[in-house]
């Protein structure tokens, strides 16, 4: 069961050729049976905000055998409110509890007046957003004491209100909070298709070594009121080949970067998600023999 | 997109989407905007079938996702961590008219709640019987003790068959239809990472119900056997069960605050 947990001091870096997979509930009697053919794993933070019992039990295990992912869907980075400190407090308990490798949150807001909707919702792009969103990150960063990625979203609408594009403000928001990115290819390329826009504009305007995880993930097809595609993230299906032509680019440009296959829904046997991390990591070594064979 | 004007569109189809919404080709952003409105509500509304299993196989999606629906848009969650979602489930469709040919679904939705608060409760070190023995010696301190429960332990009392309803939903359920009037009563309860629910005759269900909220041994004796349950409060058994399960974590003498 190849659950080694790589130095990741180690000057060969062997860590950016990770390919991990979901924490899955339904996989986890089998993990404890047999473990898994994964090099990291990521699991969603509000899951194990809890006071204790099997959750939290599952968690340290698995944090015991592989480098652990803590992906946060809930804290608002983007709300126009300030964060809720309770929810902070519970994200700084989970992190002290299983310390992770990596800490993750989005580009989105998810909450407004109390209520919670449990959703990624779409921010318009300007002065103003840029100012909040840089704020949240660097009261997180600073609460949390540690530096966090920041993930680039799907969406379904663009506004008005927009003044800039969807990298330049991530990259402005790296360069003003120090944050790291999470790039999702397949939100890359929803993005694309539901906004008439070619997906490799927005890679190509991130800092490269700020993206420290990538994601990878399936989508669903429906149509806009205009009848062009609309593409729902909705981490329901394998990657799609065209995800997986983005993915490939986006290594020879970036160099090897760990990797998660994301499935939320419709979830299948851990095989098939095993498989589907193999053929990741199969591209992410052979990028990166490309990316040593070329001198520095 | 002003959020007060997102947030609110996104729970009410009836309100127009937000007027900065637009699409690349034109096209009316509404249809794009519903993306939104099913993801959180579908999202949700499956949160709350994760929560009541039971009680969605027992009235059948085609009753229970509407409803769902229903609780959704009047009672978003306040917080992000979705195990905390729905406590207040229970309460609302005691008063929600469609379902008040069905006697018993607030009860059941109960129990089911009360399964999931079990299963994150804090791991406490429950008292065993040593324990036990240790503060049996002296008798004349037994009335004023107060003995704490689990606290996610929860005693689920209803005037229906909720427990063997519940019990029948385990494994391949068979049809059940209304519930006749049968009181029963459950504690819900997590003993190392099973969560159980351990069906009590009345007069025990009684006698934890007094315990949980605060009375002394003495008191909650007294007041279970002011009630005269048929059979009689069988107070060593209900302690030994107590404890057989993990479900009691401190015993406080007369004079300790709690």
């Amino acid at each position: 069961m190849p659950c080694i947990d790589p130095d990741p001091t180690a000057p060969t870096a062997p860590r950016a050729t990770l390919a991990g997979i979901g924490l899955k509930s339904t996989h986890v009697a089998q993990l404890l049976a047999r473990g898994a053919a994964v090099d990291f794993f990521e699991v969603h933070a509000e899951n194990y905000m809890v006071a204790g019992g099997p959750m939290l039990r599952q968690l340290a295990w698995v944090r015991a055998r592989w480098p652990l992912s803590v992906h946060g869907v809930g804290l608002s980075l983007g709300g126009e409110g300030p964060l809720d400190a309770q929810h902070l407090d519970r994200l700084a308990t989970l992190l002290a509890r299983c310390e992770p490798r990596w800490f993750s949150e989005h580009l989105a807001w998810s909450g407004h007046g109390g209520a919670c909707f449990n959703d990624l919702l779409p921010l318009p792009y300007n002065k103003a957003t840029l100012q909040r969103v840089c704020d949240h990150i660097d009261q997180v960063q600073q609460h949390l004491q540690r530096p966090m990625l920041l993930e680039n979203p799907s969406t379904y609408v663009e506004s008005r209100l927009t003044t800039m594009t969807e990298g330049e403000f991530l990259a402005a928001v790296v360069q003003r909070t120090g944050c790291g990115l999470l790039l999702d290819i397949n939100n890359a390329y929803v993005n694309g298709v539901n906004h008439g826009r070619d997906p490799w504009d927005l890679i190509a305007a991130l800092p490269a070594p700020a993206v420290g995880e990538i994601h990878l993930a399936g989508f669903a097809e429906d149509r806009d009121a205009d009848g062009d595609r609309l593409l729902i993230d909705h981490h329901g299906a394998p990657v799609h080949d065209d995800v997986w032509a983005l993915y490939r680019r986006a290594l020879a440009h970036l160099g090897p970067v760990p990797t998660l296959i994301e499935r939320d829904n419709h979830v299948p046997a851990l095989a098939l998600l095993e498989a589907e991390a193999a053929m990741a990591r199969e591209l992410l070594r052979s990028c990166a023999v490309d990316t040593d064979e070329v001198p520095a | 997109m002003n959020q007060p004007g997102f947030a609110a569109a996104l729970l009410d189809p009836a309100q127009a989407v937000p007027a900065d919404l637009l699409a690349w080709n034109g096209s009316d952003p509404t249809t794009r905007f519903a993306v939104y409105r099913n993801n959180v509500i579908t999202s949700l509304m499956a949160a709350l079938a994760d929560t009541f299993p039971v009680l969605r196989q027992w009235v059948g999606p085609e009753f229970f996702d509407p409803m769902a629906r229903c609780y959704v848009c009047e009672h978003p969650p306040a917080s992000p961590v979705l195990t905390d979602y729905g406590d207040g489930f229970a309460d609302w469709a005691s008063i929600f008219e469609p379902a008040a040919g069905l006697p018993g679904l607030a009860d059941l939705a109960r129990l089911e709640r009360a399964r999931v608060r079990a299963c994150h409760a804090a791991d406490l070190q429950p008292l065993n019987t040593d324990d036990l023995a240790h503060r049996l010696v002296d008798p004349a301190a037994l009335p004023g003790a107060r003995l704490v429960l689990h606290p996610g332990a929860t005693v689920i009392r209803s005037a229906f068959p909720v427990v063997s309803l519940w019990a029948a939903h385990q494994g391949d359920p068979a049809h059940i239809g209304p519930l006749p009037h049968q009181p029963e009563a459950a504690l819900v309860h997590r003993n190392g990472d099973d969560v159980l629910v351990l069906p009590l005759a009345p007069a025990t269900a009684q006698f934890l119900h007094a315990l949980a909220t605060g009375q002394t041994l003495g008191q909650a004796v007294a007041e279970t056997e002011a009630a005269a349950p048929e059979p009689p409060l069988d107070l060593a058994a209900s302690l030994a069960l107590l404890i057989r399960h993990g479900a009691l974590v401190a015993w406080h003498p007369p004079g300790d605050t709690p």
